[in-house]
């Protein structure tokens, strides 16, 4: 450690204003606080500070994602082998999911990190740690069959379009992640969509029924709505992204964010009030109706495709969410409700949380104008009353 | 006693070091000084060239601007320096005392008796009227208005506070002049209090609204009491004063002297035996420090950690200050702090594993654990500002410097301190309190005090 620290003391200099090296001053510098929590301290304002900084919350953010990455590595390998109908033992499963999922994750980092600090460096900041919970996030949204090249692709897009043009983290828009599935889903529809791209090896496979390979929203389209049971996409044991099938898995992961203080309970809580309201409307609704996904149960499409995902980790990403409190409320709910109303009217593209938490992204400022004005109001009307 | 304001929103940091309820032996130093810098837009003129004479009550400066505002020294002896900084700016008044305590008499008087003007007048004139500063923008009170109200918090919330029930023990009678004086200068005058101590001098006031406020810390903050009790609109002023400064002022009535003694709670975590004091304003700390302090790099705070000025060993204690703190300093790398279960440290989030132990103090320095970055974070101001106002469209307002916004969303009701445990909990590690003063010394400029 204290050769650590003087290894890093002596490049130091070089990589300063003014050293031979100091081109890679931003590089150096994230490299330094990773190691070690800098030694910089108050001036005057407040002479100590909360130990949290944002180091420490995009960690915590990525421990509440290990649950579902290790469940969706199991289910990948268990998804394969059911697929082709082979008795495989529970490490065989994870080691093929293994192999599948972790290059993903490898190539999602290496690129977004690299853009990361190449941006950082052009612009004389630090580097931020916002693509520490994105480059986690990507891989686990994404369906396991994806070619690696589109990974890097969409990855670049997302930092690149979605966060680096408005001025790196705490400036975007849109959530990257999403923006990165948004991307890969309408340049490269034929294979982000359809029944084969959600098993690994699925297209490989001879002699299997395309059905099989279709996701729960998949076969409700197609009229099939009770493929699986509540329980089975509860526990997550059906296909689809990555991290996205079980939404036990998902709800640990909120925990955490909720324990902890880092993710907004506020939003969570009304995007699930919004979507099992608005499959009640749908169940009342759509009882004589043919479209399949108007039979799935309130409740089971909390747990189908990314709600649960999207609620927990994408809707409640504080960048591109709502600023107010109140407005959380507003924010969360819409969001829930479109994302079923997309669903169920709009089937081909039956992954309508993606797109609601988008457009919701896209209103969440106004929405807070809204909030903002009405502090202004009730001042305005103090003002007044008094005199 | 009327119904009790409870304040939900803040956050009460558990510091190691709390002074005991007991007085610690000292003596006054050698050293005081007024510090010009205390004051927030005032331009010095100085009166008293070094090496001159003076009393405690003789004027040593007055304001460029407002020349009635006089400010005048604690302690009789000569002036040693003006410590000047950048473009000749004065910092530091210096002042070598000689031990005699020789006074300025501005005689004795019955505050019920005098007339407004001539209350004014002898305020100023014995350089108490600084101790009256003014909502919005906390700066010294303009003494040809009349405010709307007065407020006095009577306790105070932030981390180590000094006891005021405790410090006021022995100045009752001073303390009820000075409130007289108050009654004369303002139509109404609100006294807070906390639910959690007896507060029997405030109760026993006369011609005085008492307002008891129960929570967390900003509770005792006179502009989160204020607020809730009548919140400022734009054209409103409203006078604010803190306990020990309403004793001296009544002191220069019944002895017709201005007494700059203030009792001192000495605390923190490097502070061996964390304890109160009899001292006097402006005093140097060295006094105060000798030998009670623990061995490394340290910090020494005029004020509470959240609001305090850094003033060194040799320092002076700030105008409005009654208490010292002493934390160490921390600038030094700490080998992947981020990633470490964190059990010492102190978080309002539960993102360090401390939150498995209650009813723990801590012994925080002043390293920042972390590095400054934009805003991402959301909520986060929200949960320490027991006010009706949204803190970070404030701050986005005044650095965008939207003087129309900065109005709107309530620039008049908020100073420093309301905001400083903003600072304290927020993530990106910006500097909140500096911002909003610029955003007031904008508004200054702009619209007028």
């Amino acid at each position: 450690m204290k050769a650590l620290r003087k290894l890093l003391d002596n490049i130091k200099p070089h990589v300063s204003k003014g050293g031979r090296f100091e081109m890679f001053h931003s590089t150096y510098d994230a490299f330094e606080t990773l190691l070690f929590v800098p030694d910089k301290t108050n001036k005057n304002g407040v002479h100590v500070r909360d130990a949290i900084d944002m180091k420490r919350t995009m960690i915590v953010v990525v421990l509440a994602l290990v649950p579902a990455l290790l469940f969706g590595i199991w289910n990948t390998g268990y998804q394969h082998f059911l697929a082709q109908g082979m008795e495989a033992g529970f490490w065989d499963m994870v080691l093929h999911g293994a192999l599948r999922v972790v290059p993903i994750i490898v190539v999602s980092y290496g690129t977004g990190l690299g853009i990361e600090f190449i941006f950082a460096q052009i612009r004389g900041h630090e580097v931020n740690e916002g693509f520490l919970v994105s480059g986690m996030l990507i891989p686990l949204i994404l369906p396991v069959d994806i070619p690696l090249w589109m990974v890097v692709v969409a990855t670049a897009f997302a930092v690149v379009i979605g966060k680096e043009i408005f001025g790196g983290s705490g400036m975007n828009i849109w959530n990257p992640a999403l923006l990165a599935r948004a991307f890969l889903f309408f340049a490269y529809p034929a294979q982000m969509s359809g029944d084969i791209v959600w098993i690994s090896g699925f297209s490989g496979m001879e002699g299997v029924d395309a059905a099989t390979g279709a996701t729960a929203l998949g076969a409700a389209v197609a009229g099939n709505s009770d493929k699986f049971s509540i329980m089975e996409s509860f526990l997550g044991v059906i296909p689809g992204s990555i991290g996205e099938t079980s939404t036990l898995a998902i709800l640990l992961g909120a925990l955490v964010l909720i324990y902890t203080g880092i993710g907004s309970w506020k939003v969570m809580t009304s995007v699930f009030a919004g979507g099992l309201l608005m499959g009640l409307v749908f169940n009342w609704l759509g009882a004589e109706s043919s479209n399949g996904l108007m039979h799935i149960s309130a409740l089971q499409h909390l747990t189908l495709g990314g709600f649960a995902f999207g609620a927990v980790f994408m809707a409640t990403d504080p960048v591109s969410a709502s600023r107010t409190e109140a407005g959380k409320w507003i924010y969360g709910f819409l969001i829930g409700v479109f994302a079923v109303l997309i669903r169920v009217f709009n089937p081909a593209y039956p992954e309508g949380m993606m797109l609601a938490i988008l457009l919701m992204n896209t209103f969440a400022p106004l929405i807070d104008h809204f909030v903002v004005e009405a502090n202004i109001k009730r001042r305005l009307k103090r003002a007044v009353v008094k005199a | 006693m009327s119904e009790v304001i409870k304040i939900k929103k803040g956050l009460d940091i558990p510091l190691a070091g709390k002074a005991e309820k007991v007085f610690g032996q000292t003596q006054l130093p050698g050293l005081f000084a007024i510090k010009p810098v205390d004051f927030h837009g005032l331009t010095p003129k100085m009166v008293v060239k070094e090496g001159e004479q003076v009393q405690i009550g003789t004027v040593l400066f007055y304001d460029k601007y407002r020349p009635e505002l006089k400010f005048v020294s604690p302690v009789s002896g000569t002036l040693k320096a003006v410590i000047r900084g950048e473009r000749r700016r004065i910092l530091e008044v210096v002042l070598e005392n000689d031990g005699k305590d020789d006074a300025v008499d501005f005689g004795t008087a019955v505050p019920a008796q005098m007339d407004r003007e001539a209350l004014v007048a002898r305020l100023l004139e014995s350089g108490a009227w600084p101790y009256f500063r003014q909502r919005p923008y906390d700066v010294i009170a303009n003494p040809q208005e009349t405010p709307k109200a007065i407020f006095v918090s009577g306790f105070d919330s932030a981390p180590l506070a000094p006891d005021m029930d405790f410090v006021l023990t022995g100045e009752e009678e001073a303390f009820k002049t000075g409130v007289e004086v108050l009654k004369k200068l303002a139509p109404e005058v609100h006294i807070g209090t906390s639910r959690d101590s007896a507060s029997k001098l405030y109760n026993s006031l006369q011609g005085v609204q008492v307002h008891t406020f129960a929570g967390p810390h900003p509770a005792g903050n006179v502009g989160v009491q204020i607020h809730h009790v009548s919140p400022i609109n734009k054209g409103e002023k409203v006078w604010v004063i803190q306990p020990q400064e309403i004793v001296s002022v009544g002191k220069l009535f019944t002895t017709g002297k201005h007494d700059f003694s203030r009792v001192l709670a000495l605390t923190g975590s490097e502070v061996l035996k964390p304890c109160y004091l009899r001292y006097r304003l402006g005093a140097s700390v060295s006094e105060v420090l000798k030998d009670k302090l623990a061995e490394g790099q340290l910090r020494i705070v005029s004020g509470n950690v959240l609001t305090g000025s850094q003033v060194g060993r040799d320092g002076y204690l700030g105008f409005y200050h009654s208490q010292v703190t002493v934390i160490p300093e921390g600038d030094e790398h700490e080998f992947l702090g981020w990633a470490l279960p964190g059990f010492g440290k102190f978080s309002m989030s539960r993102t360090f594993f401390s939150w498995l132990s209650k009813n723990k103090t801590y012994k925080l320095d002043a390293n920042m654990h972390g590095g400054e970055r934009a805003i991402v974070v959301s909520g986060q101001y929200d949960k320490v500002l027991p006010m009706d106002i949204l803190p970070e469209f404030l701050i986005k307002a005044v650095l965008a410097e939207d003087l129309d916004k900065m109005e709107q969303l309530g620039m008049y009701e908020v100073v420093e301190e309301d905001l400083a445990l903003c600072e304290f909990v927020d993530t990106s590690k910006l500097e909140v309190q500096a911002i909003l003063r610029k955003g007031m010394d904008l508004m200054i400029k702009e619209l007028g005090a």
